[in-house]
């Protein structure tokens, strides 16, 4: 580093050229967030509020905060990488890998977490499975949301670089000091109003993107007709879908990397919808806290239903932007063609990552830039300020307070998180630079979730609705599922032992860590003693009263207002969803 | 907010704070600026194919932020004088709070 920092920090050419007004957009984004932030802080009072922010938010509120929760790296930027590559099959992510899990949680699973009003996933397993399974869960938890944080901060990182032009590594540290004042300034406090209000932001700045990148082309059939013409004549060494591939949604082999189009469908639905979405969907604390802080079971139950409507159109507003700029943006051409051009958000040449970007900047004018703008940078903080809260929830209360430092006040595990949240920052940087290295986010993610979360559903469930499932048992599915996948994963990359393009290897990790999970959970439930049923009261099915897991006020509602029958209109239109495209 | 437990059935309106008044004032703000931009400001319609996408975007805003301050307004939100942390406790699943039961919906 021979360059002094005023060298590093002075102007340079920028991917995009913000002008005065997007930065007042965004200043006035960030006043408001922290102005709410200042006065939420003002009446928390004591941990449970700290992170739950009390029960008393309706079922539109957290169902808006609940999406918006997940709106961050994952949806804006990895689907956008994604469609911008493969085009519509992208959608399975929600159409099959979101909105099916999202109705299940809602329907089946809240009743638990609401009624034993656990904070985090690994006090559901300390409950249910008591220590060696809290643990070692605790551990993986607090591990995947350290990278998921890094993923975060990557991207936003990029956007700082865009706009300013600074080297990665130090946007990435001015990003990570950004959030971290974002947390202690009380943004965090206010989490699901900020959500909310960030949820409209960024339909605001990509619905006029969507609509004025249609104008341009031509409208649908003017795209689908310059995709038809991309893939047609893009050289065979660049291995682009073909074009009828990129415009329909199923088989999707584009998408699981399989040949064979019944695999490929086995595959998406198997592997995707059923395990890593419900997976994610089902046991991820970020999104759950969200339903938590309803004012009922019956509005803890409508959230992720109510989220599960406008999450089935964000695919409107991330994929077919994606795939827009694979046609519209020079550079994303000439990569889908098996280019390499130079520059890109990251500087070291453009990658899928920038597809969103660059089409913003080729198509919005000044100040719809700077909404857009506000949009992401407002996402990107939110998804890493909520990873680094919910390492800090399971640091400081399921690790430290468990195993470490016991029986201390409420005020010595509060600075205890504060720590952890500072130290956690950190880490991300070094995990920004892990995220850096795969062209498409979207790769990543789906590999750690399908570490992390698929063996974890696995347990889950079998933990739910069978009551002899043991102590033991919930430990050792954990780590052998986990550790099948790693090693699934490492044959694959390193070993050669076999190779799947897209996300095919994602798929076939997560659904081995499942199927590795349940297999030992039989076999250890068999040789060891269950925990006897009075101990399983809220935590397994059959052992708690309808009363507990039922709203009295539910069936004085009228129907849309319900959770099974708002449930069942979702799921038709999801279906309508899949057949027309 | 205070955790003493009063018997809590006077209720006020949540008025600013009300979470659709802040989201319509920030539409708003925006729909403002982005009106301004569009009559005022550079239109780049060789971006956006011809269209004044500013002045669109800014008058759907101002129409969505208004919207939202007249929910507000017409069904307002009646926040109890002492609101629960962590009651509904009347499971008896053995957490220890400190605030009794929650008031009746």
């Amino acid at each position: 580093m021979a360059n002094s920092l005023p060298a590093l920090l002075a102007p340079r050419e920028t991917l995009i050229q913000a002008g005065a007004v997007d930065y007042l957009i965004l200043s006035i984004y960030f006043a408001f967030v922290l102005g709410i932030g200042f006065l939420a802080r003002r009446q928390v009072s004591d941990s449970i509020d700290f992170f739950l922010s009390g029960r008393s938010l309706p079922a539109w509120v957290t169902g808006l905060a609940f999406i918006s929760a997940n709106l961050g790296a994952v949806e804006i930027m990895g689907m956008s990488a994604t469609g911008a590559q493969i085009g519509i099959p992208t959608v399975h992510y929600f159409w099959v890998g979101a909105i099916p899990a999202m109705l299940f949680l809602g329907v089946v699973m809240m009743p638990f977490y609401y009624g034993s009003k656990v904070r985090s996933v690994p006090e559901f397993m300390l409950r249910r499975f008591g220590k060696p399974a809290h643990l070692v869960n605790a551990i993986s938890f607090a591990v995947a949301q350290l990278l998921i944080a890094g993923v975060n901060l990557y991207l936003l990182g990029s956007i700082v670089h865009a706009l300013l032009g600074w080297p990665m590594w130090v946007t990435l540290i001015v990003a990570a000091a950004i959030v971290l004042s974002y947390i202690t300034l009380g943004g965090l406090s206010a989490a699901i109003y900020n959500e909310v209000l960030q949820f409209f932001v960024i339909v605001a700045s990509l619905l006029p993107l969507t609509l004025i990148g249609l104008h341009r082309l031509g409208g649908w059939s003017g795209l689908e007709a310059k995709i038809t013409a991309a893939a047609a004549s893009a050289p065979p060494a660049a291995k682009v879908a073909p074009a009828a591939e990129q415009l329909h949604s199923w088989p999707g082999q584009a998408l699981s990397g399989f040949d064979s189009p019944i695999l490929s469908v086995v595959g998406i639905v198997f592997g995707l919808g059923f395990v890593l979405s419900f997976g994610y969907w089902t046991t991820n604390f970020v999104e759950v806290q969200r339903a938590m802080a309803s004012d009922s079971i019956s509005a803890a139950r409508k959230t992720p239903i109510i989220g599960a409507f406008p999450k089935m159109f964000v695919p409107f507003l991330t994929i077919v932007p994606g795939m827009m700029a694979a046609v519209l943006v020079s550079e994303i051409g000439q990569l889908k063609n098996g280019g390499t051009p130079a520059g890109g958000s990251s500087g070291n040449g453009v990658t899928f990552n920038d597809s969103l970007l660059l089409l913003m900047r080729d198509v919005l004018p000044n100040g719809l830039l700077g909404l857009a703008i506000t949009g992401l940078l407002a996402a990107f903080m939110a998804g890493m300020a909520a990873n680094i809260s919910a390492f800090n929830t399971v640091f400081s209360y399921d690790i430290w307070q468990e195993y470490v430092v016991k029986n201390r006040d409420d005020g010595y595990y509060l600075g205890v998180g504060r720590l952890a949240t500072v130290a956690a920052t950190l880490i991300a940087i070094f995990t920004a630079s892990i995220a850096g290295g795969f062209s498409n986010v979207m790769d990543y993610l789906q590999t750690l979730f399908g570490f992390f979360n698929a063996p974890l559903f696995a347990t889950f469930i079998l933990g739910m609705f069978w009551k002899r499932m043991t102590p033991h048992a919930g430990w050792a599915g954990l780590v052998s599922g986990t550790l099948a996948a790693i090693g699934l994963w490492v044959a694959s990359k390193f070993g050669g032992a076999f190779t799947l393009p897209g996300q095919g290897l994602a798929f076939v990790c997560a659904s081995t860590a499942f199927i590795v999970d349940v297999a030992v959970s039989v076999a250890v439930t068999m040789f060891t003693r269950p925990k006897p049923a009075s101990e399983l009261v809220g935590l397994v099915y059959s052992e708690t009263p309808v009363a507990d897991r039922t709203d009295p006020l539910e069936h004085t509602y009228p129907w849309y207002r319900r959770t099974v029958p708002l449930a069942l209109v979702a799921l038709v239109m999801v279906i309508a969803l899949n057949i027309a495209f | 907010m205070s955790s003493t437990n009063t018997t809590g059935t006077a209720k006020h309106k949540a008025g600013a704070f009300d979470i659709r008044n802040i989201i319509g004032l920030l539409l708003a703000i925006y729909g403002v600026i982005l009106l301004l931009m569009g009559l005022f400001g550079d239109q780049a319609r060789d971006r956006t194919g011809g269209v004044n996408a500013n002045l669109w975007a800014g008058i759907v805003l101002l129409v969505v932020g208004g919207l939202f301050m007249l929910w507000a307004r017409l069904k307002p939100i009646l926040v109890p004088e002492h609101v629960e942390h962590d009651g509904d406790d009347a499971d008896g699943h053995g957490h220890q709070t400190h605030g009794g039961g929650r008031p009746a919906h």
